[in-house]
């Protein structure tokens, strides 16, 4: 019986008087490839934020690799290995996009292995990742000077920086065009095929039915639908909910 | 040395303190608590208002607080040149909280050293007609110097509230703390909103300078001590409600004269400084992750 | 350039200075270079953590006069030599930098700011109620003639002690700048979140630099007793001391430690003359426009200037 790699149980997120996420449950098996979708607001992001500690859940457990993460700070939850990709880009503007890179390799591979990596070793796995999302002509280029769909990458890439066993991709894909969003879907399976664990979080439908085994349906904070794509994309209330609109 | 009636003035010194302190935070409260603008110049506002009231005080012999209600439009105006220049240069920017601290403590010290300038270092105090008199409800001392301020302050307070939840612009003032979008989407502009608000927040400044300089003489440096004061209020009584602001404010002026009546005038500073720190630290709820 | 190098090239720049000093003849020239060096450490601390990570501390002053009154303590039953002093300072200004940090940087940057201005009053409050410390009287240091190790005459001895810090200052600020933590202090200012986000333990690394930063303004304060002759609360908790730990940087430019080093040394030159020949209030009035001038117009300061001007484009 194989250890799920993220177990949720009962997660719940409260802002005053709004409950943003309502007694969510998730598992998450080591190498599955998940979709996460649901209308604007539903609380993909919150619940992103509560598994990685920029958010602290009022009440709910939350399981990565065995352990329990209460308590532990989001650093330290990406140095076990639980990465993300914000929504909305931020990348670090005073550095260059290569330098952006640098951080999660400095602060989170070095700090899971010795000896550090080399300086030598650091430039060189910064540049084949952004050869890997595409960015290589820009490595000594500044954020500011990127198109929105550059700093999606840039955020896609410095997620994997930090050598994940679980990478959450919040909305990476939104802006770019067909083909990218194909590249971009390609990578992320080439990563699963490498073993990292995937949660897609999107909107676009026709990546989010290629890329997933598992689709997950959030509306409104509460978890609608959990199981095959196919299947859920039948689901009556999800049709109701969500697709509908 | 412990006496009924040393207690029951200390609280009523308090309580009048209190109402006092709520008038000199409540514009922190607006740009602070609800425009989340950190503001901490506003203090040199305050004493500005305390010098403009004794100067019309000692040249015609106006009412200090006559002078600055009639003062406060061009306070207001102040305050909306401040936010104007504040949001061109770093709201707009992005999320520069080091320059906009910098920007308001530039504000700060040029306000201070300009009085230093004009007015000396010598303390300042104006005269009026209640200020020596003291009324006496058995054994409490109502010094007027200090009831008639805690009186109009609370005045203010309620014309405030009753702006911010009754009338359209109040509320947007309101709105416009959590949800930019949805006030455009009322045809409402967000920037012109923000900048009545901050203006609002300059012009309680102007009477709460004149209530400032009726209850004690002021020099130039005074506006330091109520930085701390002011945030302490703000946090304690939680950004962004009058109600509970005044709460706080009580709070804080009740502790405070009991500090200064039992431990001597000289500690008071360190009490609401101190206390600041305290609900920093163990009150994190809340305040984090703004 | 490599850091031993540089300390180096710094060591001879600062033997220069020395030697310069003393063939001017004149001591002014010692006093004035005293506070324009204490300005270059001032500002270089300060930058430290406002310039690096972004929080900004209003309390110089508080830890300047931590250095200052430890100090006059230990003077007041043991006179202890300079250097001892100043280590004295830095673990004193350093310990209550970590303390204040422990309690406030878990918060918003505003919060930790407002929290460096309440430290501020509190001290002096404590200082006002003191009395072994001199208490709002004062305390009086007597300046030795000379100094027992080198027989300079004292002032010339002070300069010197200050050159030195001043020179260790800007080659920490220098390493710092160049290093990983360098790079982990800068992800703090631009986007703390993603920072987190990214293995930087962010908590870890502000208050690294705020005991850094003020252990290095208490080492500024420590020496001071001596060079004013009479401590008294305006002077150390002055008005100057916290505007221009803030303007200094800014107006110099906060990115990298060229930046302090230059806004001390303009600022602080503009300052002497100024308050010479006009008044100390006009001289701190001008500081305060310069600031709001700079923040507005040049939010990158000279250097930021210099690099729009001659980058590559």
């Amino acid at each position: 019986m194989a250890v799920n790699l993220l177990e949720v149980v009962r997660l719940s997120k409260r802002f005053g008087g709004f409950v943003a996420l309502d007694s969510i449950d998730l598992a998450v098996a080591p190498g599955e490839r998940v979709g996460l979708i649901g209308p604007n607001g539903s609380g993909k992001s919150t619940l992103v934020d509560c598994l990685c500690g920029t958010l602290v859940n009022e009440t709910g457990e939350v399981r990565f690799d065995g352990r329990d993460l209460a308590g532990l700070a989001a650093h330290q939850r990406t140095r076990l290995g639980l990465a993300r990709s914000f929504q909305l880009p931020r990348p670090f503007a005073s550095m260059t996009v290569a330098d952006n890179l640098r951080i999660p390799l400095l602060y989170t591979v070095n700090a899971r292995r010795k000896p550090a990596l080399t300086e030598a070793e650091i430039g060189e796995r910064c540049a084949e990742l952004l050869t890997v999302v595409g960015l290589a002509d820009r490595a000594r280029h500044y954020p500011k000077d990127l198109t929105q769909v550059a700093m999606r990458k840039l955020e896609l890439a410095r997620a994997m920086a930090a050598e994940p066993k679980l990478l959450i991709a919040d909305e990476a894909m939104a802006g770019l065009s067909n083909s990218e969003v194909n590249d971009i879907v390609a990578l992320l399976i080439r990563l699963n095929e490498r073993g990292i664990t995937v949660i897609l979080i999107e909107h676009i439908m026709r990546a989010v039915m290629n890329f997933s085994q598992r689709l997950v349906v959030l509306v409104s904070g509460r978890k609608i639908a959990d199981g095959r794509p196919d299947e859920v994309i039948r689901d009556a209330e999800v049709e109701r909910a969500y697709l509908g609109q | 040395m412990f006496s009924y009636d040393l207690l029951l003035n200390a609280v009523t010194a308090g309580l009048l303190l209190g109402g006092f302190y709520a008038a000199v935070t409540v514009g922190v409260s607006i740009s602070f608590g609800i425009l989340d603008i950190v503001n901490i110049a506003h203090p040199a506002f305050i004493i500005l208002g305390s010098y403009i009231a004794y100067f019309f005080s000692a040249q015609f012999g106006l009412d200090p607080i006559l002078t600055s209600i009639i003062a406060q439009p061009a306070f207001y105006a102040l305050g909306a040149v401040i936010y104007q220049v504040y949001h061109l240069s770093f709201e707009k920017r992005g999320q520069d909280t080091l320059r906009g601290l910098a920007f308001f403590f530039g504000i700060l010290f040029i306000t201070e050293v300009s009085l230093i300038l004009v007015f000396g270092v010598d303390y300042r105090y104006v005269q009026a007609g209640y200020i020596e008199t003291s009324w006496h409800i058995g054994v409490v001392d109502l010094p007027l110097r200090m009831l008639v301020p805690c009186l109009m302050s609370l005045a203010m307070l309620a014309a405030l509230q009753l702006f911010l939840t009754r009338t359209f612009t109040g509320r947007a003032i309101m709105a416009v703390s959590q949800d930019q979008l949805a006030l455009q989407l009322m045809a409402a502009d967000p920037i012109r909103i923000k900048r009545i608000a901050f203006a609002i927040s300059i012009a309680t400044a102007s009477l709460a300078g004149a209530f400032l300089i009726v209850i004690q003489p002021v020099e130039p440096s005074i506006g330091r001590e109520y930085i701390g004061r002011v945030f302490a209020i703000c946090v304690l009584g939680g950004l962004g409600s009058l109600p509970g602001m005044l709460l706080g404010a009580m709070l804080l002026g009740i502790i405070e004269s009991f500090t200064a009546t039992f431990y001597g005038p000289s500690w008071a500073p360190a009490v609401s400084f101190g206390l600041l720190l305290l609900t920093l630290a163990f009150r994190p709820a809340g305040l984090m992750g703004r | 350039m490599r850091t031993p190098p540089f300390i180096l090239l710094g060591a001879v720049i600062a033997a220069l200075v020395f030697a310069g000093a003393r063939l001017v003849g004149n001591d002014y020239v010692f006093f004035a270079g005293y506070t324009v060096l204490q300005f270059v450490v001032l500002a270089t601390a300060w930058n430290i953590l406002g310039g690096y990570t972004g929080y900004v501390n209003f309390g110089t002053a508080a830890f300047f006069a931590l250095g200052a009154y430890s100090s006059v303590f230990f003077h007041k039953f043991y006179p202890l030599p300079i250097p001892v002093l100043v280590a004295i300072g830095a673990a004193v200004a350093g310990l209550v930098g970590l303390g204040t940090g422990y309690l406030t940087l878990r918060l918003r940057g505003a919060f930790f700011s407002i929290a460096t201005l309440a430290l501020a009053v509190v001290l002096q409050t404590l200082v006002v109620n003191w009395n072994y410390v001199g208490g709002s009287r004062g305390a009086y240091v007597i300046r030795p003639a000379e100094d027992s190790v080198l027989h300079l005459p004292y002032i010339q001895y002070l300069f010197l002690v200050m050159l030195v810090l001043a020179l260790s200052a800007v080659v920490i600020a220098r390493t710092i700048e160049r290093s990983k933590l360098g790079y982990g202090f800068a992800t703090i200012r631009d986007d703390e979140l993603a920072a987190e986000a990214s293995g930087v333990p962010t908590l870890k690394l502000k208050l690294i630099a705020t005991v850094i930063s003020g252990a290095l303004m208490g080492m500024a304060g420590a020496p001071f007793p001596y060079y004013i002759g009479y401590l008294q609360l305006a002077s150390a908790f002055a008005l100057e001391y916290a505007v221009n730990a803030i303007a200094m940087p800014m107006i110099g430019g906060t990115t990298t430690w060229l930046g302090p080093l230059i806004g001390a040394i303009l600022l602080g030159t503009l300052q002497q003359i100024v308050t010479v020949t006009i008044s100390s209030a006009v001289n701190l009035l001008i500081v305060g426009v310069l600031l709001v001038a700079f923040v507005i117009i040049a939010p990158n300061g000279l250097v930021g200037l210099w690099q729009r001007l001659f980058s590559k484009r």
